[in-house]
Parts: structure tokens; sequence; C-alpha cells
């Protein structure tokens, strides 16, 4: 991210005096928890909050009195600042700095659900939990489009157009041939259609990365909407109605409390999805592949000294994120929904702004992807329960919270270093 | 760290070219697509001739330009042939009888494009029907009427992306500048009981000041922090999008007699004037977006903030050294963007596009104007003809959805290839076979990473 950094005003130094980044961030953190305790405790009626373990009202549950649960987190909020005030090792700095993240959150939650409708004043968290899974999903995918992309250095802003492309060819040759399976490979060709262009044109032609990708984003937006309403608006059963995937219950896993209905009984995208996270995690930092890639991103002229072939690595690593990234957009039209139009709508984005989030790193934006969906989520939920918060202003939460963690207040965030810089052999 | 922009700016063409930029856009809007460079050629003089043909073969601006535009459109009737099944359908005897196919196929594509042209330039009917006396002369200028209404705010958003470029900074965020301008604009244009005139200039700087305020955002944390501006004005695109849906359906914004999201209209006495009669809807916004031009090619190249703006954008580094504040300018440039953003936005709600908010009332000119930018090649002119171009095949998409069946995608399709080819020449040089003269300068921006 500093790439473009100007030095002639210094980024604020990591250690000036006292006001660390830590004391900032723990400042900042005792004031959200005063915020908490004061404004949501006030507001909070007396009813209890209900956090059931299951889809609705029914069944076990975790409550508490509105009022003292918001009061109650929100001091646990100011308790987490206070101490990232006071100075803590700098290995407990992400744990506590969580802890009163968390705090906040429940503070405000026990806020909302007391202030409730009468016979509203519970939330089902499997059914949170779920939601969020499958809010993430496509989230998920194209932020791991962009760590194969990016940390062989190429910047991959046509995730949107990727997801976009593999959704529609997921359903165009789902519908035609019948076959889930079917739909699925086309929707990864699809994907790898729009990579291959990003490819070519960043790699071979040295076209400006992220205008490419732009472009890019247009272009498929352009065609798969033309060609919808040419192709699939006159002839709704042969070209979009694809089969869909069924839920895949996993025996015994399936029956974990909470986790188990919300996690364990989806289909095959969401275990595909933990599923490449923890591969590509563990091939990016644990294998030859993973050194490669990560050597091509940070220092070319090093790894192709070192005989690395860098282009073809880069090659290699666009066109399998345009695979990921259809099947991130296939897990729309092969699971949830018909195609529409533009369907992916931002997420792309989002999922870009994941990536960041998450620092280039899989498991980083996978937290980052959950973090995103259950905002989206959250928005539902309240929206359902009649909220004062406007759903606008949670959705807008991810996009602030990027703005925030790229200006560095929420910590540095560094792209690989040869992100974009295309390679001239020479 | 310090090389983001040596190879960055993607203009680094002597000024001269400037003006064959200009030439070569100017051109493209005349030329039939069909007609190839140089057919025409004088050959009375071979020797001259042949020079002449081989520049024009020579992969200069102007044949990249029009070589692009030839091959988005042999691209998009592909995909008209392809996605009509009656046509496609002749396809499968096409060894016994190629006639048919051809046929239908040039039928299928000859129609449309033919649209395309009388929706957007001179519809020949109208024009016999105005000498015969059947419709009157506002007929024959309703297409180019239609093609100025959609340039205006084309040429703003291209200016406002195109301006930044120069000074090394890529702006994605013209649509969320646009956005918030076209909030301020409206509500400036019916919350405020002002008297007609000074009330549509307070609208119209209104947009401005909301453009600039959502620019400065994204340069003043680039400045400071050293915060990348493409994240940060995609995320403020959003942010801007999910105001103004929140924005529309709150009281006293939202239209009382309708439910769903729209807000009240703008006042008259905000609205900017039409120039041909009411039956023709180009309006003032199109005088505005050439003063805007001139002012934006004035401030480039002829005032000390441009000098510096451009030096930035060549080199932070050397900038510095020679005593400019990077990071002033910085804030600075993206101030200027977002203002010129911002008034792309006031034509959307005060012109006759729209009159009142509604979630899309933007439409897509902020990312449109990202491709106008590049197609004019990041300056100011011939940022004006290129959206032009731009108006043109949006208002002539119109009429081929309405007469063709032809859906208003293809526009998007054929305004995208356009843009892909011109951003890498050796592609299109490549394809035709074009020799290599001059080809170091068409060299687009090499990437500069986050």
């Amino acid at each position: 991210m500093s790439t473009m950094a100007v030095p002639d005003v210094a980024v604020a130094p990591v250690d000036e005096g006292f006001w660390t980044r830590g004391r900032k961030v723990g400042l900042t953190l005792l004031a959200l928890g005063l915020l908490a305790a004061v404004l949501f405790g006030a507001l909070a009626t007396d009813q209890q909050a209900r956090f059931t373990l299951s889809d609705d009202a029914a069944g076990a549950a975790l409550e508490i009195n509105g009022t003292i649960g918001a009061i109650l987190f929100g001091i646990i909020t100011i308790a987490a600042g206070a101490a990232l005030l006071a100075g803590v090792p700098k290995r407990w700095f992400l744990p506590v700095l969580g802890v009163g993240l968390v705090g906040f959150v429940l503070s405000f939650l026990c806020w909302q659900v007391s202030a409730a409708p009468t016979g509203q004043n519970f939330m089902p968290l499997v059914n949170i939990i779920r939601g969020t899974f499958i809010l993430a999903l496509p989230l998920i995918f194209g932020a791991l489009a962009g760590v194969l992309c990016e940390r062989s250095g190429v910047v991959n802003v046509a995730i949107e157009g990727q997801l976009l492309m593999g959704a529609f060819s997921g359903a165009l040759f789902g519908s035609i041939s019948g076959s889930v399976w079917v739909g699925l490979v086309a929707a990864a060709i699809g994907g790898a259609f729009i990579s291959l262009l990003l490819a070519i044109f960043a790699i071979r032609y040295l076209v400006d990365q992220v205008v490419i990708g732009i472009v890019l984003n247009l272009l498929a937006v352009g065609v798969t909407g033309f060609l919808y309403e040419r192709l699939m608006q006159t002839n709704i059963e042969r070209y979009n109605s694809a089969p869909r995937f069924g839920n895949w219950n996993i025996p015994l896993l399936e029956d974990i409390p909470v986790l188990g209905p919300a996690l364990f009984r989806g289909n095959i995208f969401l275990y595909l999805g933990l599923l490449l996270v923890l591969v590509i995690h563990i091939a990016l930092f644990r294998t030859r592949w993973g050194l490669r890639t990560r050597s091509v991103g940070e220092h070319p002229t090093a790894a192709d000294t070192l005989g690395v072939k860098v282009l073809r690595v880069r090659y290699r690593n666009v066109l399998l994120a345009g695979v990921v990234a259809g099947i991130g957009g296939a897990s729309y039209t092969l699971a949830l929904y018909s195609f529409t139009k533009n369907m992916i709508g931002g997420k792309g984005f989002i999922a870009l702004a994941a990536l960041i989030f998450g620092r280039w790193n899989p498991t980083g934006a996978l937290l980052a992807a959950l973090f995103f969906g259950f905002a989206d989520q959250l928005a539902t939920y309240l929206g359902a329960i009649n909220s004062v918060i406007p759903s606008q202003f949670l959705a807008m939460l991810p996009y602030l919270a990027t703005i925030l963690a790229v200006a560095g207040l929420v910590g540095r965030v560094r792209a690989p270093a040869a992100d974009g810089k295309p390679y001239i052999k020479g | 760290m310090s090389d983001p922009n040596q190879s960055g700016s993607p203009d680094k063409e002597p000024a001269s070219e400037a003006q064959a930029a200009q030439t070569a856009l100017g051109n493209t809007e005349k030329a039939e697509p069909t007609t190839g460079p140089g057919r025409s050629a004088p050959e009375s003089k071979p020797t001259l001739g042949r020079l002449f043909l081989d520049n024009l073969w020579a992969a200069n601006t102007f044949t990249v330009t029009l070589l692009s535009l030839v091959l988005a459109i042999v691209v998009g009737a592909i995909l008209m042939i392809i996605s009509d099944p009656e046509v496609l359908s002749t396809y499968s005897y096409i060894t016994s009888r190629p006639s048919d196919a051809l046929n239908s196929s040039w039928t299928l594509v000859s129609e449309a494009y033919a649209n395309l042209f009388k929706g957007s330039i001179f519809d020949p009917e109208a024009f016999s029907g105005w000498l015969n006396g059947d419709n009157g002369w506002q007929a024959v200028l309703a297409p180019i009427s239609e093609t100025l209404t959609y340039t205006a705010p084309l040429v703003f958003t291209g200016l406002s992306v195109a301006l930044a470029f120069r000074g090394g900074l890529f702006n994605i965020g013209a649509q969320g500048q646009a956005t918030i301008g076209v909030i301020f604009a409206a509500l400036a244009g019916f919350l405020l009981p002002l008297p007609p005139g000074l009330h549509l200039l307070v609208a119209v700087l209104a947009g401005a000041l909301g453009g600039a305020v959502w620019g400065f955002i994204p340069g003043i944390l680039k400045a400071r922090t050293g915060a990348h501006e493409v994240i940060n004005t995609i995320m403020l695109n959003y942010i801007a999008t999910y105001f103004l849906t929140w924005l529309i359906v709150q009281n006293g914004v939202q239209d009382p007699t309708r439910t769903d999201a729209i807000s009240r209209a703008v006042d008259n006495s905000a609205q900017l004037p039409r120039l041909l009669g009411d039956n023709l809807r180009v309006h003032a916004g199109i005088l505005l977006a050439v003063l805007a031009t001139w002012a934006v090619a004035w401030l480039l190249n002829r005032s000390t903030l441009g000098f510096e703006l451009r030096a930035v954008g060549a080199n932070p580094d050397a900038a510095r050294t020679a005593g400019i504040s990077v990071t002033r300018t910085y804030v600075l440039i993206m101030v200027f963007a977002g203002v010129l953003a911002g008034l792309g936005g006031s034509n959307m709600v005060l012109g006759s596009t729209a009159s009142a908010l509604t979630p899309l009332v933007v439409a897509q000119i902020g990312f449109d104007g990202i491709l106008v930018a590049l197609l004019g090649r990041v300056k100011p002119w011939g940022v004006l003809l290129a959206a032009l171009l731009f108006g043109a095949l949006q208002a002539g998409g119109n009429r081929m959805q309405s007469y063709s069946g032809i859906s208003l995608e293809l526009v998007t399709v054929l305004q995208a290839l356009i843009v892909i080819f011109i951003a890498a020449p050796a592609l299109v040089k490549a394809i035709f076979q074009l020799r290599a003269a001059r080809a170091a300068r068409l060299q687009t921006s090499l990437a500069k990473g986050w």
C-alpha cells in the first residue's frame, strides 16, 4: 500500500513518544466503550435480550437483561481500551483489541435486541451464522482469487467481472446440459476467460493493470447483460434454469449445537470455499509453488535470476484466480438464484476490500469476508426488527473499515512489493 | 517505493501529439466504419502517395484509434450473430447455401448499426420528411440533440479522471464524486427558495462542492498516510451510493406523493435551460462542458498549478526536489477532479436527463468517464471528442434497442472493447500488421501498482 506513500509527510512513525499506535487505538476503544455503556445502555430497554441457539425463538437461549447487557459489554470494551492505553505487550495487542470490539458489538446487539418490538426480542444465532457465511461466500472466493493474483504481482480489480462471468456461464451451460457439474466446470472456465484477458493485457501487453481490470469489469457486465437479454430472456427454460446443488449434511459434525446446523448442512460451495482457504494458505506458505509465487510478487528480478519463470508463474496464477472466482460466481447461479443482469452487484469490489483488509493473506481474507458478511447479515436482521439504524449505514461498514485499514488507522497494510508492476525481462 | 510513476503517467507524448489525437478522434466521429483507412489515398503522385499510405498504415494514434473502433464493431457484430438463434440456424447449412447465412447476418448487423447511426447523428428519413413537410426541423436535429445530452456529463467525468491521471493519480471515484454532486445539486435545487438564475448558479456550484468534498477525502488520505487512492475511491463510490439510497427516502427529501424511492423534483428555476426548444432535450450543460474543457486545458497547459501537477505526475521525486509540494498537489488534484465529477453529477439532475433523485440517477457516468479519459488520451480536448463518441453510442444505442431489439448492453461492450484495444496498441498493431513507426510513443501507461 505504501508503495505510493509520499515521503515528505512522515507516515506516523511507529514509536513516537507516548502516543504509540497501541495507545491511540486504546483511546479510540475507550471512547467507543463509553459510547456503548452510556448511549446503548440508556437506549436499551429492560426486556430480556435473548440469543437463541436455533433458527427461531424456540429452544435454549443465552439471555441477559438489555440494559445490564449493554452496560456490561460496554464496560468490557472500556476495560480493553484502558488496557491498551496503559500499554500491553505487543503480542497481546490483537487479542485485547478483539475483545474490545466484540464487547462493543455485543453491547450494540443487547440494545437492539431488547429495543425490538415486543415478541421479537430474540436473535436466532443459527440463522445469523448461516447467513453470514452465505453472504460471505462470494467474498471468500473473490478474495482468494485476489490473493492468487496479487501475490504473484498482478493487481486484480477484475474480480467483479470474473465472478459475474462465472455466474453467467455456470447458469448458461448448466441449463443447456442439465448438469450441475457441467455448469460448475463452465463457471470455472468463464472466470478463467476474464482472467486470461487480464493476463494477456497485463503481462503481455503491459497495460496498466488497474485500468484493464476496470475495463474488463465493464466488458463482463456488457457481454453477460447482452447475452442475458438476447438468449436467457427469450428462452428462460432452455438457457436460464440451471439445476442447483442441494445441501449436503455432514454426519456427526452436523450435530454440533449451533455450528452444526449453521455450517455443516450447507452446499458444496460452502465446503469448497472453506477448503480452498485452507489449501491456498498452506500452499502459499508451505510449498515450493507458494514460495515461487511470493518471490515473483515481491521481487521478480531476483526470482528470475534464480531460474523461476516469472511470466509463466504469473500467467498460471492469474488463470487459477479466474477459476476460483468463476466457481465463486457459480455459488450464486448453481445454488441460490437464476442469473440476472449484473447480479454480482459490487460484491467483487467488497471482495477486493476483504483482500486488502485481510492483508493479502488467505486466512485474513476469510476473516475479513466473514466480518463483511456479518455486517451484511446484521443489516438484514436489523431491518426485520425495525431498528432505528438505517440498513444503508451498516452496508457502508465494510467500505469504511477498508478505508480506515488502508489509511493505517487499524495497522498498516502492505501489498506485495511488485504488485501491479509488469515484469520486463532484460 | 521510488518508482511509481516514471513510467506511470499515461501521457508522456509531446504536445504536438495532442493535435494528432484530436484529429484522430474527430475523424472517427464521421468516418464510416466499413471504409478502411487509406483506401482513398491519392495515387496521382506515386512517391508521395506511397509515403502517405505508409504513414497512415504506421501505428500512430490516429490509425490505432480508428482500427480499435473497427475491431470493436466487428466483435460487436459477431456477438449479435451468435446471440440470434434464427441467424445462427442458417450457419448449420452454411456449406450448402452460404448465401443464406451471409445475407441474414448482414441484414441483422447492418440494420443494427444503421440504427445506431440514425439514433446518434443523422436520420435520412427525418430529413426527407422535413423536406416534404411531414415533420418539423426538430426531428432532423433530434439525434444530435440526444447525443449532446448524453455527452455533457461524460465530458465532466472524463475530464475529472483525465486531470487526476495527469497528476499521476487514478481517480476511480468519479462515480462517487458525481453521486455526492448530484445529491448536493438536487438538494440545492429543491430546498433553497432562490430567484431564477441565481438558483441555477447555486445548484450547479453545490454539485461542484459536493464532488470537491468527496474528492478531498482520498486526496488528503493519500497525502497524509500514503493510502492508495484507487482503493479509497472505490470504497467511497459505494459509501456515496448507499448514502444516496438512504437520503432519498428521508422526510423532506422524498416526494411526499410517492411511496417508492424518488425525491422531490428540482425547481424549474434551478434547471439548465434547453437550447433548442422544449421538444429537444439538449440543454446548456453541453456549453458548460465545452467551457470546462477549455478551463482544464488552460489549467493544465498554461497555469503554474498545471505545471506542478504535470511535474508531480511525471515524477513525484523530481518534483519534490524541485520544491513542489507533492502533498498539496495531490490534495488539489483530487479536489479539482471532484469538482469536475460533481459538475457532471449536477448535469444529471439539473438537465433534462432527470429532475429528481433516484437510486440510479447518476447512471454510470463515473465509470464511463474512466473509459472516456483513456480514449481521449487524457487530454482535455481529446476527452471532449471521446465523450462525443460515447454520447453518440449511448444515444444510438437507445434507438438500436427499440428498433432492432439489440439490447443497450451492446453499447457497453463496444465502449469497453474500444478502450481495451486503445490501451493495447501493440495488439492492434499485431492484428493489422502495422509498421512499428513511432510505436514507442503509443506505449500506454505501465502499471503503477497499489
